[in-house]
């Protein structure tokens, strides 16, 4: 039965995101379009397997959903702040850094979730990963503290995905 | 006053909105002369500007009773796409040693975008 499972949804998570983004897609709920939307969900993850090669172990759907709240309203007042330095700040008077956050995640999804969310959130740009994976450059848009903001980054974002990916 | 009619202004507010953090994107753009800090007005203020905009269309959609939720399809993909092109522009930046030299890592060796033979090296000169 394991196996059985295994070698039709390799990856359920996937297949559960494909079904919704479809019936996003048809824009109406009906038995048909879930029942096509789910095979869909099947036939994609197993005929792209081969470049999935292994799924995130551990990942914590409940915890994932809250961290997208605190992003989500993370984003809204980023922007404010970002509009507000846009407009106000001279050129001349802006002081742009850069930062380097070591990691302390492992998995690729999660640096990538991080990464994404710093570019998401204020005023950072995640910039560049270093050749081994252990640290993530950041750039930030205007700071007289940068290693606040790297410490924020680190306690806010990181604490919570390796949360999230354990 | 309808319901409609509240609709239709909050359609419009949040129109307007979208619009006017659009705007501060552009003038982020054309203010700053780095290409680093250039990225980040276009990368952060335009999600909320399109999302406000793709807003006004939803709640629009359901105040002349034809609801539609694609745009959060639309929102969804924005996500998930605008770091990677932000990132993208910040890596070629980086390359073509257009901005400040960044810092050494904390752990590694180098930054991978770093991390290349010299003869592959495009110089911006």
């Amino acid at each position: 039965m394991g196996r059985a499972y295994n070698w039709l949804l390799p990856h359920p998570l996937l297949t559960l995101i494909l079904t919704i983004v479809w019936m996003f897609l048809q824009n109406e709920i009906s038995a048909g379009m879930i029942v096509f939307g789910f095979i869909l969900g099947i036939i994609i993850p197993w005929s792209t397997s081969i470049w999935w090669p292994d799924t995130p172990k551990g990942f914590r759907p409940g915890k994932m959903i809250s961290y997208s709240m605190i992003v989500i309203w993370d984003i809204i007042v980023a922007n404010i702040e970002v509009a507000w330095i846009v407009l106000t700040v001279p050129t001349s008077k802006l002081k742009p850094a850069w930062i380097v956050v070591p990691l302390k995640l492992r998995e690729p999804e999660a640096i990538t979730m991080l990464a994404g969310t710093i570019t998401l959130t204020p005023g950072t740009v995640s910039a560049d990963l270093s050749d081994q994976g252990h640290s993530l450059l950041v750039h930030v848009l205007h700071t007289n503290d940068p290693d606040a903001v790297r410490d924020e980054i680190l306690t806010r974002y990181e604490a919570r995905l390796l949360e999230i990916f354990s | 006053m309808t319901a409609q009619i509240i609709g239709t202004y909050i359609v419009s507010l949040s129109l307007v909105i979208g619009s006017g953090f659009v705007l501060v994107g552009v003038i982020g753009l054309l203010k700053f002369n780095d290409p680093m800090t250039r990225l980040h007005a276009p990368t952060k203020v335009g999600t909320i500007g399109i999302g406000m905009l793709l807003l006004g269309s939803i709640i629009h959609s359901f105040d002349i009773g034809e609801p539609s939720t694609h745009e959060l399809l639309i929102m969804g993909f924005l996500f998930v796409t605008a770091p990677i092109s932000a990132n993208f522009i910040a890596k070629v930046n980086i390359h073509r040693r257009a901005c400040d030299t960044p810092p050494k890592p904390a752990k590694d060796d180098t930054w991978s975008t770093l991390n290349v033979a010299d003869p592959d090296r495009e110089t911006s000169s």
